[in-house]
């Protein structure tokens, strides 16, 4: 029972795979493709470790299918450092302390990839909604929120906005 | 010699990998011939087997195994999992078999696990294993399960008390009955858990060959769960090695050994393949220990000026249905309670129960929170009640900084005098008050009421004991490559274990940090360990690579300085190199230093020369550490909704000196976070058939980003005066006063209308209810 | 937590959809796959096909015809929440998409999935109930249309057969320069509410209410329109005192009770949350409260 074609570009990497239907995107990206960023906190879509963009947008890789993605491009936390460089996002978290058992930091990173490209100067409160999707038990968020707010500065600046 | 990296905010070693996705969690190591696991788990809270049908479940597609208690070799088949805290007043001391053999006590309680190609495949088999049963009557609350009339947690016990034990010091009597005041309070503080984001995750391969067994956990403790292991095989101490790779946070319940971390590399052995287990969040829910189920009934006695004269009560405490770790957190409570304050009498009558819930065992704040909240709320009381600030009542009772260090007047748990080694107590709780304008709050509250808004401010003080032994090693050692390989039974799951012992090696040794490699939680790489919990590691193995390092560092000056021929008071050592001071400044790294330390095959080394460049450093401390803090929290309270936001949050923290107060700073803030969490979101329900109620993250609420404001921070550093470096720990000062000044912020929002509040989580609905009650809604509706 | 087995149909058609749906047996559809998902890893919902809506064009798209708004069934919250006709025509509904779930779970969700999930402490069935919306449902019957008040049967029930689907959702578009208002509150923010109002008001000469609109929700097994609480109001002088007074009527509503509320405080914040809703609304109508 269950099997299917499909075949999902990941960060810009096409995969034909034939896999179960019931398969979750999160395990596909996991398992199938070894891409071990991305990880599963709750599998049933509160926790927002699985956060993935699918063509652009954020998803809970979790409560989605391998098989719904088909003809789809997803982007991981892998992809957002294709030549192995951090990223101003990713330098933020560091120069801030965002991040300490590092679970819940992909899915971190991609939600405030979607917030930053969409509002390149959000406020506290806009950047603090923005990650009630995305829950983190150690650094009780400060950290995070002033990478966010760091990094959207820094893009602001160099891209000479 | 000034500190370079000491003291230092260094950024974080552990954050270019994590933020790539280059983490290794037990969940991202795969190895060939890997097999995946599902346990079946008992339905009912309490319940006899009377057997189990796998036939089913192994003819589905991929199945391999389908193991009960009796597939488990001895003497892991019938050994209870030894309990490491012994205690002689435990009369129950019951733990868990690795699988259920007869009788199960708590819902989700492992019973069988079914081994196969893929978690799909074995969660399908897992359904199709049926179990019979007989349910018994659980016992679903510690206060009905004291009484001598109650179902039996475990069919063959005649009680369910697990211990009682009191706590005195004082004349008790004498202090009530010359008060001028006595006020009781009855409290209750919920049952949370640690809630770590990564679940609890095992993975055990054997090698025939060299008969090795590797398990990795999730788990802040690997030797002890080695050692543990190693009891249930009956296997030698050497051939296990168990490893903690990265782990998503830990907080208290991975530090105990479960059921699971036995049975799966028994399955691994039985089929001669490598098996994993990730536990998924409902097993999380339903299986990891639990914390805080408190009952406490409190009475203070004070004089005319609110001075104590004594506290005394009694507290019952929850204990699941097992003891893994004893009785220590109802003691760690109960001991916690003096906290900064004189408190000339005190007794507190303690009893243990055993119910049909998961055990509990530490979480974040480890029994102290409550003890906080009791004592905290008696003062507010003593406030209200005699007309005065409460600050100024706490200010008259503070133990003051000339008395330490200051004999507590109980027996810690160790079996020594409880004193506090150092701390400033008042200090502290000035520097918050002026940090959060606590003296002009009264005029800003009286501004907000004109706007219609209900602002309150809160205090809470603690005082923790930390760094609790026995001992946390280091072993630095300069390899050939000039690189510096420090080895550690300190575990990581968050907090950073690799940079700050990196900064103190650094500091030591004069070498970069960049040079260090450093390998935590693996006891193939130190022979003895302990772990994480009980914010213990920057004292013990802190002062461990502070020994270790010094060690090492004469060791390599004296090589140093034969080698360039110059006094060692000659040499200094900087960036892994060192240096003669004198004439052309010659200088020798640290590599080739370490090959010369070798020694040359067949010839006698010079005399004074150690073989290499390493030292191992066990450091034991005395006694716990004794950290301190005042927190202030300040509300706002929609008394329409009873919604609670916190506006700003000050936190004036005593961790002794402090290694990277970046990571301190990520300590608070995180703890503080767990701490409101506590106060206002989290509790973990049961119905009185023991059942669980919150099972998912949609019932049980974690605090999100819109919940926790960024908290002012000040560090008030009092050296530590029993370890080298005058450290003490910081893990937990976040939470444990969290809620008491949380709870005191909404009363004192609230205080137009004088409702009061003993109990946590304090929902919007019972705000909503104590307000109704006190007639706050008569005007406005008619209902 | 992984689903049990299942086939998989991702249909292009809304013929072959309505096909696949009436002779499956055992199949459920997929559209954002928030709420089902979820149940599906749990186990609590065991399927042996899912029809996944999501590459059906025929149920997508926004379109104003004669005085209604037409939203497809299968059109993302996010989608809504940002398009300039919803905003422009029928900003309640704008509004009320800010509070559905997390920015997340508002890229997949659908607008059709949450009303056919009916769960009583949703936004957007409310906001179908406040504005009398027209559902059209699909099947291999052909097309019908069902009014909201008819489509909402009890906890978690609609209208919709076993083989049928939501198509398309008209909602009449309100006089401009009606007011609108939305509160709700939940523990979290983003959570599911505890209680929830949503209004519409229109208000002519003297400040007299011709129109009013007052649904409710998380307070009972379903939205209710709190028709007592709009009687009230209707042909009255608006003023703040009258939407207390008419607010005050929600606590004859029968509630829900459970872990996260009981029924007294549902009802408590029903009042509390409706006077807000209209307050806003009146002021949103160019009425100085």
């Amino acid at each position: 029972m269950g099997k299917q074609a499909t075949r999902i570009s990941v960060n810009g990497k096409s995969h034909a795979r034939v896999v179960e239907a019931r398969l979750t995107l999160a395990d596909f990206l996991r398992h199938e493709l070894g891409l071990t960023g991305t990880h599963l906190g709750c599998e049933h879509g509160v926790c927002g470790t699985c956060t993935v963009l699918v063509d652009g947008r954020t998803a809970r890789s979790c409560l989605m299918f391998a098989v719904q993605a088909n003809g789809s491009e997803v982007t991981t936390v892998e992809g957002l450092v294709p030549d192995g460089e951090l990223s101003v996002l990713q330098q933020a978290f560091i120069d801030n302390h965002g991040l300490q058992c590092g679970f819940c930091t992909p899915g971190m990173l991609m939600t405030l990839t979607e917030l930053l490209r969409d509002n390149a100067a959000p406020s506290e409160q806009e950047v603090r909604e923005a990650l009630t999707g995305n829950l983190c038990r150690c650094t009780g968020y400060a950290g995070i929120v002033k990478a966010a707010l760091d990094a959207a500065q820094r893009l602001r600046a160099g891209s000479g906005a | 010699m000034g500190a370079k990296h000491f003291g230092a905010r260094v950024k974080r070693l552990e954050d270019p990998a994590l933020l790539s996705g280059r983490g290794r969690f037990v969940d991202d190591l795969k190895l060939p011939g890997l097999l995946h696991a599902c346990f079946v788990r008992s339905p009912h809270a309490h319940a006899m087997i009377r057997g189990i049908d796998s036939g089913p479940a192994m003819t589905l597609p991929g199945v391999h195994a389908v193991l009960a208690s009796d597939d488990l070799p001895e003497p892991m088949r019938r050994m209870p999992i030894p309990m490491l805290t012994p205690n002689p007043a435990i009369a129950t001391p019951r733990t868990q078999t690795a699988l259920a053999r007869d009788e199960v006590c708590y819902v989700g309680q492992p019973i069988a696990v079914v081994i196969a190609d893929s978690r799909y495949l074995a969660e399908d088999a897992a359904a199709a294993v049926a179990v019979d049963f007989d349910v018994l009557a659980a016992v679903g609350d510690c206060r009905a399960g004291i009484k001598d009339d109650a179902p039996r947690a475990h069919s063959d016990l005649a009680s369910n008390v697990v211990a009682r034990f009191p706590l005195v010091y004082g004349d008790v009597d004498a202090a009530f009955g010359n008060a001028a005041h006595v006020f009781e309070e009855v409290l209750w503080q919920h049952r949370g858990g640690g809630m770590a984001l990564e679940t609890r995750a095992v993975l055990a391969s054997h090698d025939p060959v060299a008969d090795m067994l590797t398990v990795w956990s999730g788990t802040q403790t690997p030797h002890l769960g080695r050692g543990t292991l190693a009891d249930l095989l009956d296997r030698n101490l050497e051939s296990i090695r168990m490893i903690a790779p990265d782990v998503g946070g830990g907080f208290g319940p991975k530090a105990i050994f479960y059921p699971e971390e036995a049975v799966i590399p028994a399955a691994a052995l039985k089929l001669g393949r490598p098996v994993k287990w990730i536990e998924d969040r409902r097993e999380h829910f339903l299986c990891a220990t639990q914390e805080r189920d408190q009952y406490w009934d409190v009475a203070i006695a004070v004089d005319a000026d609110g001075k104590i004269l004594g506290v005394r009560g009694r507290m019952l405490h929850d204990s699941g249905a097992y003891v893994p770790w004893g009785v220590i957190m109802p003691y760690i409570a109960a001991v916690t309670v003096p906290g900064p304050y004189v408190v000339p009498a005190y007794s507190l009558e303690t009893a243990v129960v055993l119910t049909n819930k998961v055990p509990t065992t530490p979480v974040r704040g480890a029994g102290r929170p409550q003890a906080v909240f009791a004592m905290e709320r008696l003062l507010d009381r003593v406030a209200r009640e005699l007309g005065l600030d409460r600050a100024e009542v706490r200010r008259r009772n503070f133990i003051q900084p000339e008395q330490m260090p200051y004999p507590v007047g109980l027996l810690f748990r160790d079996g020594k005098p409880l004193i506090y080694d150092s701390g400033d107590y008042p200090k502290g709780q000035d520097e918050a008050l002026r940090l959060s304008g606590y003296d002009k709050f009264s005029h800003r509250q009286r501004e907000a009421l004109e706007q219609g808004r209900l602002i309150g401010i809160g205090i809470g003080n603690y005082v923790e004991g930390t760094g609790l032994g026995p001992f946390e090693g280091v072993t630095v050692r300069v390899l050939p490559s000039g690189k510096v390989a420090v080895a550690t039974g300190a575990t990581s799951q968050g907090q950073g274990t690799r940079t700050t012992l990196s900064q103190i090696v650094a500091e030591q040794v004069g070498c970069r940090i960049d040079d260090i490699v450093m390998t935590v939680g693996d006891t193939g790489a130190i022979a003895q360990g302990v772990g994480a919990f009980a914010s213990r590691q920057s004292v013990n193995a802190g002062c461990s690579a502070q020994l270790a390092g010094e060690a090492v560092r004469k060791q390599i000056i004296a090589l140093a300085a034969r080698t360039l021929g110059v006094g060692e008071s000659d040499i200094e050592l900087e960036d892994g190199k060192a240096v003669a001071a004198t004439g052309n400044k010659p200088m020798v790294a640290f590599g080739e230093l370490a090959r010369l330390a070798q020694g040359i095959p067949g010839v006698s080394l010079p005399a004074g020369q150690t073989a290499g460049l390493e030292h191992t450093a066990y450091y034991t401390p005395p006694q716990a550490a004794y950290c301190s803090g005042t927190h202030v929290a300040e509300v706002e309270v929609d008394h329409m909704t009873g919604g609670v936001k916190i506006l700003n949050y000050t936190v004036a923290h005593d961790s002794g000196r402090v290694i990277n107060p970046l990571i301190v700073d990520g300590q608070v803030q995180g703890g503080v976070a767990h701490g409101i969490g506590n106060a206002l979101l989290e509790w973990m329900q049961y119905d009185d058939n023991a059942q669980p109620l919150t099972t998912t993250f949609a019932d049980y609420l974690l605090p999100m980003a819109t919940d926790v404001p960024t908290c002012v921070i000040a560090h008030v550093e009092t050296v530590n005066p029993l370890n080298p470096l005058g450290v003490k720990g910081a893990g937990e000062g976040g939470t444990i006063p969290a809620p008491a000044a949380i709870i005191a912020a909404i009363e004192d929002a609230l205080s137009p209308f004088d409702v009061h509040f003993a109990e946590t989580p304090l929902t919007p609905e019972r705000i909503v209810a104590a307000l109704r009650a006190a007639g706050a809604f008569e005007r406005l509706f008619a209902a | 937590m992984k689903p049990a087995s299942f086939d998989y149909h991702a249909p292009r058609q809304l013929k072959e959809a309505a096909e696949l749906l009436a002779t499956l047996p055992n199949a459920k559809i997929l559209a954002g796959g928030q709420s089902l998902v979820p149940m599906m890893n749990f186990r609590y919902v065991i399927v042996d096909h899912l029809v996944d809506l999501g590459h059906v064009d025929d149920l997508r798209g926004i379109a104003v015809i004669d005085g209604r708004l037409r939203v497809g069934a299968m059109m993302r919250q996010r989608d809504l929440e940002t398009a300039p006709e919803i905003v422009r025509h029928c900003p309640l509904l704008a509004e009320a998409l800010h509070h559905v779930g997390h920015r997340q779970t508002r890229n997949r969700g659908t607008i059709g999935g949450s009303l056919a999930h009916a769960d009583p402490a949703a936004e957007l069935p409310a906001v179908c109930l406040a504005y009398d919306a027209v559902l059209h449902l699909a099947s291999i019957r052909g097309l019908r249309a069902v009014p909201f008040r008819e489509f909402s049967l009890g906890f978690m029930t609609t209208a919709l057969a076993p083989d049928e689907m939501i198509a398309a959702i008209e909602l009449p578009i309100w006089r401009l320069g009606h007011g609108y208002g939305f509160h709700e509150f939940a523990r979290r923010h983003g959570d599911f509410a505890l209680a929830g109002a949503a209004a519409l008001l229109d208000i002519g000469a003297g400040n007299v209410v011709r129109r009013a609109a007052l649904a409710l929700f998380g307070v009972a097994e379903q939205p209710v329109r709190v028709d007592a609480a709009e009687a009230a109001l209707i042909g009255k002088p608006i003023d703040a005192a009258l939407i207390q007074s008419a607010a005050a009527a929600a606590w004859l509503i029968e509630p829900i009770s459970d872990i996260h509320a009981g029924g007294d405080y549902r009802r408590h914040l029903a009042q509390v949350l409706g006077a807000r809703a209209l307050m806003d609304a009146a002021r949103r109508a160019g009425i100085d409260l």
